[in-house]
């Protein structure tokens, strides 16, 4: 080659975008698998944070009560009311009371709570331990020594695993209550014949498998939150990303587990 | 305020730092430290902006992890630290940050509290109070004691995050831009406190700043990074008193010539 002639070295070969996709998809799936074993690693030893424990369950329970309450006797009401036409059809609108908490007790009331506190409690823990990761109170915790995962995340995922369960039985109550209304209203049916009615078709399984369900839910709910928020960057903007991203993700993960669950307690059934 | 003589043990020295680097995606920031604290010394780390001041007291409070190098802090290697060592190890540190980073849930008495109750198990209310009353009145701010940090100025922030460090009543003080975003009173106010913190809990701290006029008044000795390593260290005329072109703009532009 002349001596003068400049050699165009060649770009380094870079790896196709879908390799370095499935890459950090991997690496993001291994970082969230040592959130949660860590999760697990430390909730069993001391020191028990019970009072912080007692403080998140009222902050998710109770302050989450309004809502729940009101959606789900909403969804009471609208689901008994939109399954009316379809049974009067067959002259089964005595069966409405069996059909909704069949529904409700083994699907809607789960599920509904899931969502609501993947949105309202999920977005919450996501944007408060964002916060508190950019402006380092949890950098100042770690060096005063006093173990800020524990404090943080131990005690919102064991709130959010205890709460969930109970809100969805209350949901489910409650959304029962909103099925008696339309039914009595309609039907004109007594409120110990529509409970006869609505416990009768319920079995061990269908209430192991709500529980089960929400107790999984609550679990997802918080610890997406926490790994979003404890692993947050970039300033204001990443709160927002990870307060975003703890929902989304909490949620289309509510609904892959509402699947699986559904086919493992199938086999029971 | 002139600096009153701080008693250093140069025999003793409570962090020694070898070699130590730390790039961030290939980007080298630290490139071969070396660093001694002596007993009872306020030592100034100055340098650019984005030059790794702050990764480097990261890297001694362990919050970040060095790619090479040994760190001994109060005689321990950090390298071979269990969990458990390097948090009774931390519990000896106070680490004031840039921004304060006050709990902004707790209120100032609970920020104070926060880590003597969960450091020290044993200790009855009578002494939570007693130890949250000696740093308040220490930083000066007893009347605060019920405040949420959102109601307090940047300077009361600052003075609060120092009472919080010292709580534990720390042998290492890490000060990271003490200074930073305040009025020059209370940059005064606040190398005063450093230095009154020096003096009455016998600390050995490290000063990160930029800012030459909390240099002066609070740095026992200098050391100026540059390129990622300690270029320049010795008393405040030593490290100033040259034609280097890193070095003068430092001096030209906090001291107007």
């Amino acid at each position: 080659m002349d001596k003068n002639t400049t050699a165009i070295e060649p770009a380094p070969k870079q790896d196709p975008a879908i390799k370095r996709w499935l890459v950090s998809v991997f690496i993001d799936f291994y970082k969230v698998f040592q959130f949660v074993a860590r999760f697990f690693r430390e909730v069993f030893f001391p020191p028990y944070e019970f009072k912080e424990v007692m403080k998140q369950c009222y902050e998710v329970g109770v302050r989450s009560l309004t809502i729940i309450s009101v959606t789900a006797f909403i969804i009471g009401v609208i689901f008994t009311k939109q399954s009316r036409p379809s049974l009067s059809e067959f002259g089964a609108t005595s069966w409405l009371p069996r059909l909704v908490s069949i529904a409700i007790m083994r699907a809607l009331a789960p599920l509904i709570t899931a969502i609501i506190c993947a949105g309202k409690v999920g977005s919450s823990i996501g944007a408060e331990l964002g916060s508190m990761r950019v402006t380092e109170q949890i950098d100042a915790m770690e060096v005063s020594g006093t173990k800020p995962f524990k404090y943080l995340v131990v005690t919102r995922v064991l709130a959010t695993s205890i709460t969930v369960p109970i809100l969805a039985t209350y949901a489910g109550l409650i959304a029962l209550i909103g099925g008696y209304v339309n039914v009595a209203q309609n039907e004109g049916t007594s409120y110990t014949t529509f409970m006869e009615q609505v416990f009768e078709p319920l079995n061990f399984v269908d209430f192991t498998s709500s529980l089960a369900k929400s107790i999984v839910f609550g679990f997802t709910i918080g610890v997406v939150g926490c790994y979003q928020g404890y692993n947050s960057t970039k300033g204001t903007e990443g709160v927002g990303k990870a307060a975003n991203m703890a929902v989304v993700t909490a949620m289309f993960l509510v609904f892959i587990e509402e699947v699986i669950i559904v086919q493992i307690f199938g086999w029971f059934r | 305020m002139k600096k009153a003589k701080a008693a250093i043990d140069y025999k003793n020295a409570v962090i020694s730092i070898k070699g130590l680097t730390k790039s961030f995606d290939g980007n080298a920031v630290l490139r071969g430290v070396d660093l001694e604290l002596y007993q009872g010394e306020n030592l100034v780390v100055l340098g650019r902006s984005g030059t790794g001041k702050s990764v480097l007291i990261k890297i001694i409070s362990g919050l970040i992890k060095p790619d090479e190098g040994t760190v001994s802090l109060l005689g321990k290697d950090m390298k071979n630290i269990t969990d458990k060592e390097l948090n009774e190890i931390r519990t000896r540190i106070g680490f004031s940050f840039q921004n304060s980073a006050l709990y902004d849930s707790m209120t100032v008495r609970k920020n104070l509290e926060f880590p003597l109750v969960r450091n020290k198990k044993n200790l009855s209310r009578a002494e939570i109070d007693k130890a949250v009353e000696t740093v308040l009145e220490a930083v000066g701010l007893e009347q605060a004691i019920n405040q949420m940090p959102a109601e307090l100025s940047g300077g009361q922030r600052k003075r609060i995050g120092i009472a919080r460090t010292l709580i534990l009543n720390p042998e290492i003080m890490l000060y990271d831009e003490p200074t930073a975003g305040l009025d020059p009173i209370t940059c005064i106010e606040i190398n005063s406190l450093i230095n009154e913190v020096q003096q009455r809990y016998k600390t050995s701290s490290i000063i990160i700043t930029h800012d030459l006029t909390c240099a002066k008044a609070t740095g026992d000795r200098m050391a100026i990074l540059l390129s990622g390593k300690f270029e320049r260290q010795g008393s405040f005329d030593e490290v100033f008193n040259t034609d280097d072109d890193r070095v003068k703009p430092f001096f030209d532009y906090n001291f107007i010539k």
